[in-house]
């Protein structure tokens, strides 16, 4: 392990932790706010904030998986040391991190089950931007509508059609990011 | 302040809750479960909220609590002194100041906004569970949407009482899907959980669950077309700030029968006070 692996947690976790959830919390209440979020700073390519909400949720206790496109050594080593979460497979994962499209199909990760729909992975996708919108978002969280840019379409449209199963989603471009829950009905703008 | 971590509550205990709330609220109203701890107060006296509100503080928070709207009771003053000492998070008493609050069967009369956050504290989360005892069962119930029973319990109210005889603890459907309890609030609350621009989560400490209500999300209070569901209050004005709009308490001030009927939310009454010009300690 480099000593690289080492740096870039939270220095004050407790604190940090507080402020960072805030935000995490806030963006998945209100889809299509986005929030920016300091703290982490992850090696390459995890993003600020993708480093920053597995600092924030991530532990021992939570099964990860690492998509193709962020399985790299220094990530591997990076997460070990700052959060413990154990590295599966897609389908015993709680939470996946990785790019939109490496992350692909989504039907691999746990939806829940009708008896316990909160037993599903939360997905943490490094994007390269959230703007400018392409979508429509409408649902809980939404006063009327809101607008983002999101990386896909018709996964998403199939994940809002399973609720109450489903997955939840943030999108994390550099120390940005937004919030996609289950209840989102998004259409292209 | 060192002598507690941050907000009481261990880290790895708050990233178990934190990740609970957002499940929460990725399935509105319905019930997460989640490893309750014991907290330094008995079950009853807002542990599930305590450790909700522990999970989402922020030193910048301005904590509010309220025990049935009063912001002077045992409960709400300990608990506000609870999360002084491990959080020294500023403290009010004013709704419009607060960025947090916890509370105890109420939701306060002054308007909620965008920046705020309301925890509830819960006891029996489960609103189908006065009728069916067994977890395994009104689990299923939920998952099937099989709501008939609280239906059926309804009506037996009307054939009993001639109208929903159920004052508080009213039950709701979230946004068409999951049947809720909305804590033990009175039915005159309800309609102000239905598109409010605040956060709405909800602990219940010893039956360990969590659930949520985002911002703007439609809540129904469930009813039947020839009987529609009504909020009620008690048919006076509050006897110290006349208030006619507000929820009241029923006071008995002498023991031949005599009572008043003041505001249930202290801070409302108050203001309400000291708008016209009246002490508000009076």
């Amino acid at each position: 392990m480099e000593a690289l692996s080492l740096q870039g947690g939270f220095a004050d976790p407790a604190r940090d932790a507080a402020r960072a959830f805030r935000a995490v919390l806030n963006a998945l209440a209100r889809p299509g706010v986005i929030e920016a979020v300091t703290g982490a700073q992850p090696p390459a390519p995890m993003s600020v904030a993708a480093g920053v909400v597995l600092l924030t949720l991530a532990d021992p206790t939570t099964p990860l998986w690492l998509a193709p496109s962020h399985d790299l050594p220094a990530l591997r080593d990076w997460i070990a040391f700052h959060t413990g979460a154990p590295l599966v497979g897609p389908q015993q994962a709680a939470f996946a991190l990785g790019r939109w499209d490496a992350l692909q199909p989504l039907d691999r990760f746990a939806p829940g089950t009708p008896d316990y729909p909160d037993r599903s992975a939360t997905l943490i996708v490094d994007v390269p931007a959230l703007e400018p919108a392409t979508h429509r978002l409408t649902g809980p969280g939404i006063r009327d509508a809101a607008t983002l840019r999101l990386p896909g379409d018709e996964a998403l449209r199939l994940n809002a059609g399973r609720f109450p199963l489903g997955l939840d989603l943030f999108l994390c471009a550099g120390d940005r990011l937004a919030g996609l829950p289950r209840t989102v009905k998004a259409e292209a703008l | 302040m060192t002598d507690y971590t941050f907000a009481y509550l261990d880290e790895q205990t708050k990233r178990m809750i934190r990740r609970a709330l957002l499940k929460a609220v990725a399935i509105p109203g319905y019930q997460v479960p989640f490893a309750s701890r014991e907290m330094p107060m008995p079950y009853g006296w807002g542990t599930g909220g305590v450790q909700v509100t522990a999970a989402c503080l922020t030193p910048e928070d301005v904590l509010k609590v309220i025990d049935q709207g009063a912001d002077d009771t045992t409960n709400a003053v300990s608990i506000r002194k609870f999360f002084q000492r491990t959080a020294g998070v500023e403290t009010t008493e004013h709704t419009a100041e607060a960025t947090l609050i916890q509370t105890r069967h109420r939701i306060p009369e002054t308007p909620l906004t965008e920046a705020q956050i309301l925890v509830y504290q819960v006891p029996i989360p489960e609103p189908l569970r006065f009728l069916e005892p067994r977890e395994v069962e009104t689990r299923r119930m939920h998952a099937l949407e099989d709501y008939g029973l609280m239906h059926v319990k309804l009506y037996e109210d009307i054939a009993r009482h001639g109208a929903i005889a159920t004052a508080y603890a009213y039950p709701v459907k979230v946004e068409g899907r999951y049947v809720m309890d909305p804590s033990p609030i009175p039915k005159f609350d309800n309609p102000k959980l239905s598109d409010s621009p605040a956060l709405q989560l909800f602990g219940a400490g010893r039956e360990q669950r969590i659930y949520a209500l985002p911002p703007y999300t439609t809540v129904v209070s469930l009813d039947f077309e020839d009987h529609p569901f009504a909020p009620t209050k008690a048919d006076h004005a509050c006897a110290i700030c006349g208030a006619d709009g507000s929820y009241l308490d029923e006071v008995i001030i002498d023991d031949a029968g005599g009572r008043m009927f003041v505001c249930s939310d202290t801070d409302f009454c108050a203001s309400r006070r000291t708008a016209t010009g009246e002490p508000a300690d009076a």
